[in-house]
């Protein structure tokens, strides 16, 4: 039985349904579906085959994604990987011949503290090595449930700035951010959150006042308040700690914004990774209606009426693009839009719609709670307040941690225990590496921006399989729509994976270069612009490193015959 | 009716209603800003294959997306925003597998007038020859994915009577394909049939039994109505590798994994070839038939890409031997016919020739292999993949003129301008 749909912007929940029901989504599901919202069955299609969730093949009873970002690779991804070759006799990507154990490579599932980590069946699996991949598959086959088998996932929470600085990770009491806007002029509240400098902290750093009050002043209703909760960026993996740790915390935020707006309805776009926190965010939205501090006159102030639900997202980390986002919260392929129309002005259905990443939700929250001047006490004059590190990779003590703006990087390494750091990538992939030669760097918005993934490399990794681990995940995770990150991406990974671990013309380097920037100036979004970031970084701040990867140029590039002639040779 | 504004263009004072859209404005200025996705009706345009990169107001962002505004100034031909345009477009081409000769949309295609209108001889990037297919499974048209750019044009734009989309993309990353609803594509008009042909830019989408497409050279859209004039010249920017002095230069040549036409087409000079013979001396050359060089060339012409290995230590031998090395003919430039084979497995394409084919007596077939014979390299190579090539003169083959024009201009620095109208090698 496919499941009843009314309109457009159920079809992931249906499809999600499916998938879990039957392992797959029938012919049969997608024509019943198409005829309910009266499309074409390929728009079904399209849909289906964008979310790398979602199989048109059978999977198995169990599906194992095992995480495969550089992270997992470096802590013994291959072994892994193998171990669970072995123990079910599947092959990874695709479809299982014994229809029991399906297994996927998947991009980073936000538990690079505890890697490498698995999803099964979407419940975690960490801290993996060959002995337990044995163990969880002897188990499973026994007819225990992956829901009771599945690890604790630990917060490791490391670090948090003494003194009663600290913004996000401090005791939390429900109603205590939500009571204030009692007798507040929604624009008041705007001001408040724009004198905190509050700004957007899923990486790209947009002022949320300003986000606020261009949504408040159109006049069109029903606005909507959308938390982005699909942190997709490999390496990161604060958003999860908070949603784990402080549900409550997050929805107030999407309430205050609510208010401050004039919106009625919010949405919690969780990425499919952590539907293992589902259940408590859940929680934390009954326990907030239970308070009447959602529904309908919230904290008793008359005509204020709001409520959240949750959408689940089915893979992509685009989606965290917010009109990418947005098109996924319709039931759309998860294609970024535009930037014809902001969001604020033509959003979620078309209406204005506020979309706020976790850490946000969790900043204006405590605006409120702590009030603008605790911000302006913290960080530098610039960029006032915390952040929160996700830190990850060569180092001792892995996890969260909250740290002053204008902190520097000798300094987080200092924090977290590096063990002869290298090469350091902020803010994930798409951000920037950086060398020892800019560890007196700050973390600051004039300086150094951090969204908030921190992975910490040792002389032992290779940078060009850092690199190739990034460009592949950016070839697979483009949405396909523009040309330059669809072909560009895919160009680059080719010519890596032709570079591999061996010496280059220097020219192989410069062309590297030279088409990063092609790739990042006329993209269409932020996965495109940034996709080549690091590339390009990495060729400038490691002068030595590819100097030592370069050959004399005499004309002649670097062809290797006799793999060239292998498949020949094979009818000798 | 709004007031006008006044916005400049490279400098140029342009007046228009605002919030027009920029291509718009610029092509009602004869500035012709290519696209390959815009269409003037839509309002939120689809700004999906970025050739129209320009610098407005200081940013560098496609022209498609701007509307324009009171003082809004925008640079357009400036040589890092061309170059820009350039690369967006050779990635089209590198990522397809784009045969012109073999189109049926040839001489009506956007990319390919795109191409020809902003001179691409060569593209810096290695083809990706990533195997796509046909389908040939509809009932009205059939998408070739070889072809397609993913404007998304087809799958905004088509749709049945009762607005139901009849393509729409599948997959996503470079997996990307524009797919087919069949149910939805057999109600397709004739008319919304031949629409889904004509607002695709390449020829990704054909009606099937629509022969009045396919017309001969000269009569084609893009024959009749060229964008540029075809009297404007096609310039060859000179290199620092080009030797100067004009005195008597050495040539080599050769045919690698070719078809000799090229060559053919160098003889195709008639008397002007006994003019040449004064100031070039030919070394190794099929066209002498000197088999080993002799002394050192101040050019080497190659034609054909490398296939099997004797290929590659040839190509490698020019190299050594010569300063300057044109790649003459597309094989030459990106593989060419020859590399058709390069979207299949070298095995399977051994198998069906040897093994499989009809022609081949069942248990009787056996693929050649001998130590003494070239290996078969896995596919065929540009020349540029194996040694670097200063020059490019595509064509297939380029005709005579024109080669030896741009000969002339690389050996003694002399005019290499050819008419538009000349500068079209399908």
């Amino acid at each position: 039985m496919t499941p009843p749909v009314d309109d457009r912007t159920q079809l992931l929940d249906a499809l999600w349904a499916c998938q879990k029901r039957h392992g797959y989504i029938r012919d049969e599901d997608v024509a019943s579906l198409a005829d309910a919202l009266a499309v074409s069955k390929i728009e079904i299609e399209g849909v289906v085959s964008f979310y790398h969730f979602l199989h048109r093949q059978p999977t198995g009873d169990f599906t194992v994604y095992l995480d495969n970002s550089i992270v997992s690779e470096c802590k013994g991804f291959a072994r892994v990987k193998q171990a669970f070759e072995h123990a079910t006799g599947s092959a990874f990507g695709r479809t299982p011949v014994s229809r029991r154990f399906g297994l996927f490579e998947t991009a980073c599932i936000g538990l690079s503290d505890q890697q490498p980590a698995a999803l099964i069946n979407f419940y975690p699996f960490t801290n993996l090595n060959t002995l337990k991949v044995k163990q969880i598959v002897a188990a499973l086959e026994r007819g225990e449930p992956a829901s009771s088998l599945c690890d604790e996932v630990a917060n490791n929470i490391r670090f948090a700035p003494g003194g009663g600085k600290a913004i996000f990770l401090r005791d939390y009491e429900p109603g205590r951010a939500v009571r204030k806007l009692v007798g507040q002029d929604p624009q008041a509240i705007i001001d408040e959150v724009g004198r905190a400098q509050v700004r957007g902290m899923g990486g790209a750093f947009f002022p949320t006042a300003i986000k606020w009050a261009s949504c408040r002043q159109v006049a069109n209703s029903p606005k909507y308040v959308v938390c982005n909760a699909d942190e997709g960026e490999p390496g990161t993996f604060k958003d999860r700690v908070l949603l784990n740790k402080y549900p409550g915390l997050v929805l107030e935020g999407m309430i205050i914004a609510a208010y401050a707006v004039g919106a009625s309805a919010g949405i919690v776009y969780l990425r499919a990774e952590y539907q293992w926190l589902k259940h408590k965010v859940e929680a934390a939205i009954t326990d907030l209606r239970r308070r009447k501090l959602l529904g309908t006159a919230i904290a008793g102030i008359a005509g204020f009426d709001f409520d959240i639900r949750i959408q689940l997202g089915a893979g992509a980390y685009v989606c965290g693009e917010e009109t990418a986002l947005l098109n996924s919260l319709e039931g759309k392929r998860g294609e970024p839009r535009t930037k014809y129309f902001y969001p604020t002005e033509k959003g979620f259905l078309d209406q204005p719609t506020v979309v706020n990443n976790v850490e946000t939700c969790c900043a204006v929250a405590r605006v409120l709670e702590l009030g603008a001047d605790h911000f302006l006490r913290t960080g530098t004059t610039k960029s006032p307040g915390t952040k929160l590190l996700s830190i990850s990779g060569d180092c001792r003590k892995p996890g969260i941690y909250e740290v002053e703006w204008g902190t520097s990087i000798h300094e987080v390494l200092a924090l977290c225990g590096a063990n002869a750091p290298h090469y350091i990538q902020v803010s994930g992939p798409s951000g920037e590496c950086v060398s020892l030669r800019e560890a007196d760097r700050r973390l600051a918005l004039d300086d150094l921006r951090c969204g908030g993934s921190f992975m910490i490399f040792d002389h032992t990794r290779d940078i060009l399989g850092i690199l190739r681990n990034f460009t592949e995940f950016f070839k697979h995770e483009s949405c396909g729509v523009c040309t330059p990150c669809r072909a560009g991406n895919f160009l680059v990974q080719r010519k890596l994976t032709m570079i591999g671990s061996r010496l280059a013309r220097a020219s192989d380097f410069s062309d590297l270069h030279n088409w990063g920037k092609v790739i990042g100036a006329t993209s269409r979004c932020g996965l495109g612009v940034s996709a080549t970031n690091s590339l390009r970084l990495a060729i400038e701040r490691f002068p030595e490193y590819f100097k030592s990867r370069i050959i004399p140029d005499d004309n002649v590039t670097h062809f290797d015959l006799e793999a060239a002639v292998k498949a020949h040779e094979e009818f000798r | 009716m709004t007031e006008e504004v006044t916005l400049t263009i490279d400098g140029r004072e342009i007046r228009a209603t605002p919030g027009d859209n920029l291509v718009k404005v610029a092509r009602a200025h004869d500035i012709n800003i290519p696209s390959l996705c815009y269409f003037e009706h839509l309002d939120q345009p689809l700004g999906t294959c970025r050739v129209c990169m320009c610098n407005v107001d200081g940013r560098i962002v496609p022209a498609c997306m701007q509307r324009v505004h009171a003082g809004m100034e925008v640079a357009f031909e400036t040589p890092k925003l061309s170059d820009m345009r350039h690369a967006v477009l050779e990635m089209m081409f590198a990522e397809g597998n784009h045969v012109c000769p073999a189109c049926p949309k040839s001489g009506d295609c956007d990319l390919q007038r795109l191409g020809y209108e902003m001179e691409v001889r060569t593209v810096r990037f290695p083809h990706l020859f990533k195997d796509r297919y046909i389908d040939l499974n509809a009932k009205r048209t059939v998408v070739d994915t070889n072809r397609c750019v993913k404007c998304a044009r087809c799958v905004e734009e088509v749709r049945t009577d009762d607005g139901k989309q009849v393509y729409s993309f599948c997959n996503r990353g470079n997996e990307t394909v524009v797919a087919i609803d069949y149910e939805q594509e057999a109600r397709l008009t004739d008319a919304q049939a031949r629409k889904a042909m004509r607002v695709c830019p390449t020829g990704a989408i054909i009606v099937r039994g629509e022969p009045s497409w396919t017309r001969p050279f000269g009569d084609r859209r893009y024959d009749l109505h060229p964008i540029r004039g075809p009297e404007t010249l096609v310039r060859r920017k000179k290199t620092k590798a080009t030797p100067n002095k004009r005195d008597k230069k050495t040539v080599a040549t050769i045919s690698l994994a070719g078809c000799y036409g090229c060559h053919m087409s160098m003889l195709d000079t008639d008397l002007g070839l006994i003019d040449r013979v004064d100031i070039i001396e030919f070394n190794k050359s099929p066209l002498n038939d000197i088999k080993e060089f002799t002394k050192r060339c101040d050019l080497g012409i190659i034609e054909g890409g490398v296939c099997n290995s004797d290929n590659v230590e040839v190509l490698k031998e020019f190299r050594r031997q010569c300063d300057v090395l044109v790649c003459i003919g597309e094989c030459a430039v990106w593989g060419g016919v020859p590399a058709l084979r390069n979207t299949i497995p070298l095995r399977e394409c051994l198998e069906e020739t040897y093994l499989h084919c009809e022609s081949v007596e069942p248990g009787q077939g056996v693929v050649p292999f001998d130590d003494d014979l070239p290996k078969l390299l896995d596919r065929v190579y540009a020349c540029n993949e194996i040694v670097k090539i200063d020059h490019y003169i595509p064509g297939c083959p380029p005709n005579a003129d024109i080669i030896w024009k741009s000969v002339a201009n690389i050996l003694w620095d002399e005019d290499n301008s050819i008419l538009y109208s000349d500068f079209k090698y399908d």
